[in-house]
Order: C-alpha cells, then structure tokens, then sequence
C-alpha cells in the first residue's frame, strides 16, 4: 500500500492508495449525492466515482450549494 | 420587442387585467407562477432564510457553488436547510470575474444534478460590482451552445442587452442598481427601453431595497424580479419578504392594469356643473 498525496479544496491530504475518487470521499465522510466532484479540472461523473482511480498529486475540487443571490 | 409581438402581449395583458390574474412567467420552457425570486445568502441564519423565503411566495431561489469545508467547521450545505422539490434551484457563478471562471462554475452547477438554468454573473469590477460585458457575452455564447438556460445578469444597456439575447439567453437580468446596494430602480427608462426591444424574458437583478422599489420597478413591465439583500439585511426578513410578494404583485397588476396619463396640470375629479348659486 502506498500514500497518496493529493491537493484536496487547496490542502494537502494523504490517502492510501490505491484509491478512487469514491474512496476519497468515504474517507472525508462525504455523501456522494451532495457534491460535485472536480479531478485535475474535469468534472468526474457521479456514476463514474467508484471506478475513477486517484493518482500521486492530484489535485480535487469537491464543490456544493451554498447561500448566495 | 417587434410591433407584432408586441400587440399580441397587450391584448393578453388587456385579457388578464380585466380579471386581475396574470399570465405565468415562462423562462427556458419552463413555467413559474411567482414572479419574484429570491437569492440564498448573507441571512443571520438559516432558519430565517427558510421562513424568509416561504413567507416571499417565491418559486425560483438562488445558489452559489462554493468548496465543501472538509473540517465542517462552518455551516453545511444549503440543500440542508432548503428542500430542494420545494424549490427551483438557480445556481449562479457570482464571485466569477472571467468568462472561464464563470464556464467552469456553471458546469459544476449543473452536474449537482438539478437544472440546467445558470444565473450567469461575470463580474468587472470589485467595488461596484458592475459586469464585464465582454466576458459576459463570451460566457453566454458557450453556456447557451452547451444548453444551459442562461439568465444572464447584466447592466442597464440596451445594446448589451440585445447581443445577450442574440447569444442564445434564456433571460436578460438587468440591474435596479448595484448589487446589494439597495439603492432601487435608478434608470427606469433603461429598464423600460430593455423590455420594449427584447424578446426573452426581462428580469430586474439586484439593487431593490424596499417594498416601493419592487413596485416601481414591476410597473415597468419587466417580467420579475430577484433580489437578496433587501431580504435578508431587512429587520424582520419574514415580513419584508411578505411586502416584496405583495408589491411585486401590485406593480405587476398596475402595469397589467395601465396606468393613467401624467397631466402637468390638475383636472376635477368631481363634476363641475350643478353647483349652487
């Protein structure tokens, strides 16, 4: 197993690899259904989430709803 | 707004001022009987946000997509506080100050899965937070071939106005004044001249800051309104919600209605004839 280090929202988080982006988010505590996923500038699809595997520096934009006018 | 179309829209309004009702607001196919709608942020909380919102009768509200905070620290999403099949959800890209930023905003507005409509703001300058029509219409142009129902928030300019409908928007959205500025409707003229020549949807963003602007503004004809901060800085956000229902509703029917012609100079209003001698 080996540590991946990937740019999550701006900071610097280690996850064991391998891993998907699905894991990413597991491992956050984060529902799947309520964010949306951003890998190195391309939108990753929610059907897409389990097989889409994260690599050594990756940088990942997971964005959701906020208040705003 | 050619002639044709036009005649045809006064004899509807005619139609429907003789019963007091309204057509519903129709923006990208879509269809929506409130014609106010209500952005989502800046509230002392959520629970009065939610009241707030209920209590404006509004159909459409306002989002922004912003990072999660992944030590949940702050407060969660606003899907928690805000039922999402209660409400249509506009996401917006404000805080986007180019057309890039904007684009890339409203993809992942639009892969939370709810609507493809974007309220497209590209912003030109951060202290009067007035659009950059240039990336404005850049934006406009690829959202709209990419089949985003874009409302595109723009100045008070006709021309400008009239190339965002030629880049495919589903709705212009000019400014009552600058955003969060409450300043109220500042050029009605503009605003008029705007709903006269375009074709979509003409929805007045920003500026409102009371309960008279939003009348004042309605009775220009425009087609709705959306507004934030008037709500949510107000003291009581729940009944200034319920006066903006209400105004935006009586400007609309006193537009609908026709007002009377402007005289420089009085004219009785009771008969002058069988008085005593």
């Amino acid at each position: 197993m080996t540590q991946l280090r990937i740019l999550v929202n701006g900071e610097l988080r280690q996850v064991s690899g391998p891993a998907t982006v699905a894991d990413l988010l597991r491992h956050l505590n984060l529902d799947p259904r309520t964010v949306v996923v951003e890998l190195n500038r391309q939108i990753v699809r929610r059907p897409r989430l389990e097989e889409t595997a994260l690599a050594e520096g990756d940088t990942v934009e997971l964005v959701h709803f906020v208040g705003g006018g | 707004m050619n002639a044709g179309a036009y005649a045809y829209l006064s004899g509807m309004t005619a139609i429907h001022s003789e019963l007091g009702t309204d057509l519903p607001l129709t923006i990208g196919g879509r269809s929506f009987r409130s014609r106010l709608m209500v952005g989502t942020g800046k509230y002392r909380n959520n629970t009065e946000m939610a009241r707030a919102i209920e209590a404006s009768g509004a159909e459409i509200v306002t989002v922004a997509v912003r990072r999660v905070d992944l030590d949940r620290t702050k407060e969660e999403g606003i899907l928690y506080h805000l039922r999402p099949d209660e409400y249509f959800l506009l996401a917006n890209t404000a805080g986007c100050y180019t057309a890039e930023e904007a684009i890339r905003y409203a993809r992942l507005a639009r892969e939370a899965g709810f609507n493809e409509f974007i309220k497209l703001e590209v912003i030109g300058d951060r202290e009067t937070l007035l659009p950059d029509t240039e990336g404005l219409l850049t934006a406009a142009r690829t959202l709209s071939r990419e089949g985003f129902a874009v409302l595109a928030y723009t100045n008070d300019d006709l021309i400008t106005a009239l190339r965002l409908e030629d880049a495919g928007c589903a709705a212009v959205m000019p400014l009552a004044s600058p955003i969060g500025s409450g300043l109220g409707l500042l050029n009605p003229y503009g605003i008029r001249t705007i709903k006269r020549r375009v074709s979509v949807p003409v929805i007045v963003d920003a500026g409102v800051g009371t309960a008279s602007d939003a009348c004042v503004t309605m009775e220009q004809g425009v087609d709705g309104i959306l507004m934030n901060t008037a709500l949510a800085e107000a003291k009581n956000p729940v009944a200034m919600a319920s006066a903006m229902r209400l105004a935006v509703e009586a400007g609309r029917l006193a537009f609908l209605a026709g007002r009377m012609p402007r005289r420089e100079v009085a004219m009785p209003s009771t008969p002058e004839t069988g008085m005593l001698e």
